[in-house]
């Protein structure tokens, strides 16, 4: 049986050893059994899929993780235990692997996902601003956005001030439903919610991939490649 | 005035580019016809020694001889291209990968069969979803073009790549963390040595490269190691792609010949920062490098010179702040970011980006007094050399490099802030309207 999850941010110190003192090394749930654990079809296929390509099974945790919380929305204590079982992992295992990695989700969360990148070159240009302001559009609390991140009340936006996503040139940008998008404007973040909610391609101007190389239209190719060109 | 030398961005805003048709129609995959059909690997390893190609994702290691560590005879070994790009200011990767993956691809392949691998994998970093996307789709072409996989171009040789995306944690940059997340574990760096070329992924040897690094090879394959040395200089032959972002009108990737004055890049090519403002300082190589003034703009911008300077070309990303930032906060910005990314395995990074954060949030409240600094400074002299990676460094260099060089901003908002009421930590710095007015035009 699946032991029962509770969190543990509210314990005191007291609780808190108490808590670990009563752990027990033989009570750790062992591998399940795949019989035992009602996996979905698709979400076993993925997972299936993804050990064949590595030389080690065990390459395939990142995959595996990926399709749990693509599946369930989360990486649910239920869709790890389907992972497990399907990679002859114990679910403990899983669990620390997902825990350590900021893309994976240990609770639930809102059905849109907005990272805020709040790293130096989007902060000199206002991304303190930009994620207040998506904060205020989404309805969630601007203190838990920039620790840790937060879902707001309706379950659909969950909003995180995020460290570098690695699209300076587009400073100060967001990272929504997994599309990058840049340079905002904090009256862009109502706009971006308001598209995501209703299901509409969010601020299509300015998306990552229409983006032309800074450095302008190809210029006149250098003599020595045009030479290596010529062959 | 400088300008760019276009050699892996040349046509990177061709229609088409990320497909393979278009891909070989403007020359791709010559290199790898040759590199299979006509090279074995000793020459593929001379060729790529001779060229004096240097890693870019930092260290600026040579590729060849790196790759020429690994042992020789009938082993398994691998070569994972590390696509994880996280430094803060860094944005090269991306755009090489979204907009030339083919490129890179056959990069890879040409260093598997140099390095004896059956398995190259291309780790990218998970909040990297439309580039993943991207290069699945262009493995996929290169595996039905016969390219990738098993008997590559009817020659025998069986390489398979595979895309590996991670989950977020700069940490997994660092190349035997990444080995261990592509394990399939937690993202933790280990003791080296051994290095990875000897016991990597696996426990087998293992060549790790950078993504830039990889797309440079079937230049250096197709045109030999004396046509490549003919770009950049002596020590860093070849071009780098510059990432300059923060304070500056048009912010980007710039490709470049190492050399030229930073000024160029940040002044020329980056246009600078807007209302004509100065430049107070510039990480040169991400924002793990020591930051360096405006003094210090006429550099040379190579490996070399930015070393003598007390600080690294790194990465190539240049981040520019200009005189309307404060530089307690952009400490402060910085040392947030490696506490967030520290892994918790060593004492030093983990305490010490932890007490650095909450030193810089006094000091930035003006709970700070002027004997703190000295503090913050001998933290972060005792976290450099004193861990198993450099993550911890990576805060320490240029935290300790800002309080050194601007000690008398941070004595000055220490004194500011105490005179003024409690003030908001995290007031940004610019007319962020301006700015964006700037790189738009």
């Amino acid at each position: 049986m699946t032991p029962e999850l509770r969190p543990t941010d509210d314990l005191t110190t007291d609780q808190r050893h108490e808590l670990i003192a009563s752990m027990k090394p033989e009570d750790a749930e062992p591998v399940p059994e795949l019989h035992e654990v009602d996996v979905p079809d698709d979400l076993r296929e993925q997972i299936e899929t993804a050990m064949s390509r590595y030389p080690q099974l065990r390459s395939a945790s990142i995959p595996a993780l990926w399709a749990v919380q693509r599946h369930h929305g989360w990486c649910s204590p239920e869709g790890i235990r389907q992972a497990a079982a399907v990679m002859g992992l114990t679910p403990g295992y899983l669990q620390s692997v997902a825990s350590f990695y900021d893309l994976f989700h240990t609770t639930a969360q809102g059905r849109h996902q907005v990272l805020v990148c709040h790293n130096i070159s989007c902060w000199m240009r206002g991304a303190d601003e930009l994620l207040e302001a998506f904060c205020d559009a989404a309805g969630v609390s601007h203190a838990d956005a920039e620790h840790g991140g937060a879902t707001s009340a309706d379950g659909e936006f969950y909003v995180k001030g995020f460290e570098c996503l690695g699209a300076c040139e587009m400073a100060p940008m967001a990272s929504i439903d997994e599309i990058y998008v840049g340079p905002l404007e904090a009256g862009d973040a109502k706009t971006a919610i308001d598209q995501a909610r209703a299901g509409d391609e969010v601020l299509p101007d300015k998306a990552l991939g229409k983006r032309p190389a800074a450095g302008g239209p190809e210029p006149e190719p250098d003599p020595r490649v045009a030479e290596a060109e010529r062959g | 005035m400088a300008s760019e030398v276009r050699l892996l961005f040349r046509n990177v805003d061709e229609p088409g580019l990320a497909s393979i048709g278009t891909y070989r129609r403007l020359g791709g995959y010559r290199a790898l016809e040759r590199a299979f059909r006509e090279l074995d690997p000793e020459d593929l390893l001379t060729e790529l020694e001779a060229s004096g190609l240097r890693g870019r994702g930092g260290a600026g290691f040579s590729m060849g001889k790196k790759a020429g560590f690994l042992p020789r005879g009938d082993m398994e070994k691998y070569v994972c291209c590390n696509a994880d790009e996280s430094e803060p200011g860094t944005f090269k990767d991306r755009e090489l990968m979204q907009k030339n993956p083919h490129q890179l691809i056959e990069g890879c392949l040409i260093a598997s069969l140099a390095a004896g691998a059956r398995y190259t994998f291309i780790f990218i970093r998970g909040e990297y979803w439309e580039i993943a996307d991207v290069l699945d789709a262009a493995v996929a072409e290169a595996y039905d073009a016969g390219l990738a996989g098993e008997n590559i171009l009817g020659t025998g040789v069986a390489v398979d790549l595979v895309v590996h995306r991670g989950a977020g944690a700069y940490i997994c940059g660092e190349e035997t963390a990444l080995l261990d997340s592509l394990e399939g574990k937690r993202g933790n760096p280990r003791l080296k040595p051994p290095f990875p070329a000897i016991a990597g992924l696996y426990g087998g040897p293992t060549l790790i490269n950078n993504v830039e690094t990889l797309s440079n090879v079937p230049h250096v394959v197709s045109n030999g190691a004396d046509w490549f040395k003919g770009f950049g200089t002596e020590e860093s032959p070849g071009t780098k792609v510059v990432s300059v972002s923060g304070c500056v009108q048009r912010p980007g990737n710039y490709e470049i010949e190492l050399g030229i004055p930073a000024r160029e890049i940040i002044e020329g090519l980056a246009g600078g920062p807007p209302h004509g403002r100065a430049v107070k300082a510039w990480f040169p190589g991400g924002s793990s490098a020591p930051v360096l003034t405006a003094d210090e703009l006429d550099l040379p911008y190579t490996f070399e010179d930015m070393a003598e300077a007390k600080s690294m070309l790194g990465s190539g990303a240049i981040i520019v702040a200009d005189e309307t930032v404060s530089i307690p906060q952009l400490a402060l910005r910085t040392a947030r970011f490696y506490h967030h990314e520290s892994c918790g395995k060593c004492t030093p990074c983990r305490e010490g980006t932890n007490w650095t954060v909450k030193m810089l949030e006094r000091v930035v409240r003006g709970e700070a007094t002027p004997m703190d600094l000295d503090i913050i400074s001998s933290v972060q002299d005792n976290i450099i050399g004193n861990c198993l990676c450099v993550l911890g460094d990576s805060m320490a260099m240029p935290v300790g490099s800002m309080v050194a060089k601007f000690r008398g901003e941070f004595e000055e908002a220490i004194e500011g802030a105490r005179a003024a009421a409690p003030a908001p930590l995290d007031q940004s710095p610019m007319d962020a309207e301006a700015l964006t007015a700037g790189s738009a035009a």
